[in-house]
């Protein structure tokens, strides 16, 4: 996985609430086999019409926005199907942070695989951001994740929480299975009381 | 003497194999079900960095998500070029793997989480994992069920363990007993209405009260099935003497002195006295009525008697959502739900497509015709569900009724095969989401339990099931 960078860039607006995995990636694109190109299709049903023509309205059909890096969104963002398509979807299309109040949990956690950084501040935090985004190019929003925090275009600064051992992860690129791997003996050793003890398991 | 613990708490402990002393645990996985949508990438991983399956006995692959779901479905010449392809990866990974598996043409196969419980795979006080969100279905045995990513599956698949940390308990109580035509989808719609989408987020629930101990198991799948569409990471029902009865002689439950050893240890998993829960729900049963949803999320439910809301009832970032929802539903304010007429009815799914819910369908159904122009489907949850139909002769109140009697899968719970709604169609539906386009582009989703789904395919409108007769 690459390394997570500080991001300095245009954030699109998304304040519709409960924004589910079916909006982000449809299903008629989960049949693909592979990991990437799901970002021609993210979004799809919001962003293009059946014959495949651009719906003008759409944020992220806005010149502004087309480069967007970070999404800006209403409540429960990413909930629904577990589908890992969805974060996949958002970082090949180029977005690298969502920021928001509250997220679905297997959301959020698939986001941190696949270098994703969801950000959660309160509302009234999310709310000026979202002004800000609504401003197109003339607003970049700045993520500090070693420092943890968001800036706005006028330099107001939001302290965010993200677990620690996340953090590490993302910041230096780290594969989880590599990680646990090295832990291999305290599994070993965990299965074999466990298998002593719950012989039909 | 120790605190007193959860049923969820008893079952995090069990399965700790190690600690971080950030509190980041590698929690042991013993059931690990697979399905063809979500896995692919992971195998596809593990084979780019020379791992193998650590446990391929606790690993069990089934095909549901993009099966088609018609008879002859094997023709590879019929079947549509995605399926094929993703039946061919899971297929070959299975064997490369070597890992448990059920394919299209095994009559065992259906639904991943109906598949589970059916074969004895999921046993109480087990941790299950599954790539897929409505994993929360196997709590219904007091195990800790929860949906993960493909990069999870992967990790389980390499190391038998998933990386988490404790959610909080939160406890949904349902005292009393249901009145008439209320059902275990009513309950956990109910519950939805009243938490949000987002209620139970960062929580594992347990149901309890005595509405749930009087549900069968197969209600108490229905009602943790949709804990994931509240937010929660699972939800879980104590076991009970229904619990070993529907567990006992199941292929791959355990057997003689086992079973014993089994039993003893299960009888531990009830929530302790004084256990604290960080947020407490409870609701009458004899207030539940049969539900229905109106809008595009799961939380858009209300009794069948009410009316359809506007967005003014609603506050902040919701008011927008129902303006869209309604548009999307084509629906106006003040109408009667049970006005609103259907063009559709599909039921099953892994919410509804168990034995008790298709014999619940066919009570309703016995002697009747569906509605002249409306499109009913019944696609059961497994095949063994289907061949059990059949000799009760459900099969046949379906057919004669007017309904298609489909081949095990997902089916238009989500609609990846064929089997979809048109753009505008109308459809009461016994699956657990109502999102836009899940049922198929611009197709509209009502979510009902069984019996109303078949009143629903009677009447071509969505029906008060206490007023049919
Ligand atoms: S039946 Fe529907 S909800 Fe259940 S596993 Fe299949 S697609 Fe998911």
């Amino acid at each position: 996985m690459e390394k997570f960078e500080n991001v300095s860039g245009v954030a699109a607006p998304m304040p519709l609430v409960n924004i589910d995995t079916d909006m982000i990636i449809p299903k008629q694109f989960l049949k693909t086999i592979k990991r990437s190109g799901l970002g021609a299709n993210l979004f799809d049903e919001m962003r293009f019409t059946r014959d495949g023509a651009e719906i003008e309205d759409f944020v992220l059909n806005k010149p502004a926005y087309r480069k967007a890096e970070i999404i800006v969104a209403g409540e429960n963002f990413g909930c629904g199907s577990s589908r890992e398509h969805a974060p996949w979807a958002l970082r090949d299309f180029g977005i690298k942070v969502v920021i928001s109040t509250s997220y679905a949990d297997i959301f959020y956690n698939n986001c941190f695989k696949n270098g994703i950084l969801p950000v959660v501040l309160p509302k009234e935090a999310v709310d000026i951001l979202m002004e800000d985004a609504e401003r197109g190019e003339n607003a970049r929003i700045t993520i500090d994740l070693d420092g943890q925090t968001v800036s706005a275009t006028d330099g107001t600064e939001f302290k965010f929480e993200v677990d620690e051992f996340k953090k590490h992860c993302l910041m230096n690129g780290l594969d989880d299975i590599g990680l646990t791997m090295q832990k291999v003996k305290a599994i070993d050793s965990f299965e074999a009381e466990y298998a002593a003890k719950t012989p039909w398991a | 003497m120790s605190a007193p613990k959860t049923i969820y708490d008893k079952i995090w402990d069990a399965h700790v194999a190690h600690e971080a002393e950030d509190g980041t645990c590698l929690l042991y996985i013993d059931r690990h079900l697979v399905h063809e949508v979500t896995s692919p990438q992971a195998f596809e991983g593990l084979r780019m960095s020379g791992r193998t399956v650590r446990a391929p006995e606790k690993t069990i692959a089934v095909p549901d998500h993009n099966v088609p779901t018609t008879l002859g479905r094997e023709d590879p010449e019929t079947m549509p070029e995605d399926s094929r392809v993703q039946m061919a990866a899971l297929d070959q990974n299975a064997k490369e793997f070597g890992i448990h598996y059920y394919p299209m043409n095994d009559v065992r196969q259906g639904i991943v989480h109906i598949v589970g419980p059916e074969q004895g795979w999921t046993l109480p006080g087990m941790t299950v994992v599954c790539g897929d969100s409505h994993t929360a279905t196997h709590g219904a045995f007091g195990s800790l069920a929860h949906g993960i990513g493909t990069s999870e599956v992967e990790h389980v698949l390499a190391t038998q363990t998933l990386i988490q940390k404790k959610s909080k308990n939160m406890k949904v109580e349902i005292t009393g007993s249901l009145k008439p035509g209320v059902t275990a989808k009513d309950i956990t719609m109910s519950v939805i209405g009243e938490t949000g989408t987002a209620g139970g987020t960062g929580y594992v629930i347990e149901y309890c009260g005595q509405a749930i101990r009087e549900l069968s198991m197969e209600g108490r799948m229905t009602v943790c099935n949709m804990a994931i569409e509240g937010g929660a990471r699972a939800g879980l029902i104590a076991p009970d003497e229904k619990t070993y009865v529907y567990c006992k002689g199941r292929p791959h439950a355990p057997k003689g002195a086992n079973w014993e050893l089994a039993l003893i240890a299960w009888k531990d998993l009830f929530t302790d006295e004084g256990a604290h829960f960080d947020k407490v729900i409870t609701l009458k049963g004899e207030d539940i009525a049969p539900s229905v949803t109106w809008g595009t999320s799961p939380e858009d439910v209300l009794p069948i008697d009410a009316l359809v809301p506007s967005p003014e009832d609603f506050e902040g970032g919701k008011i927008d959502a129902v303006r869209r929802s309604l548009d999307y539903m084509g629906l106006t304010p003040g109408t009667k739900l049970s006005d609103i007429e259907i063009d559709t009815v599909f039921i099953g799914s892994c919410t509804n497509g168990r034995i008790e819910d298709l014999r619940a369908a066919a009570g309703v159904l016995k002697g009747k015709k569906v509605k002249d122009g409306l499109r009913a489907m019944i696609v059961p949850g497994s095949g063994l569900v289907r061949a059990q139909a059949e000799e009760e002769g459900l099969a046949d109140i379906f057919k004669d009724a007017g309904f298609e009697w489909r081949m095990a899968g997902c089916s238009m719970c989500l609609a990846m095969n064929p089997d979809q709604l048109a753009e505008g169609e109308r459809c009461a539906s016994t699956s657990n989401r109502n999102f836009e386009g899940r049922q198929g582009y611009k197709g509209r989703t009502h979510l009902v339990s069984p019996v109303m789904a078949a009143a629903a395919a009677i009447t071509g409108k969505l029906t008060d099931i206490r007023e049919f007769g």
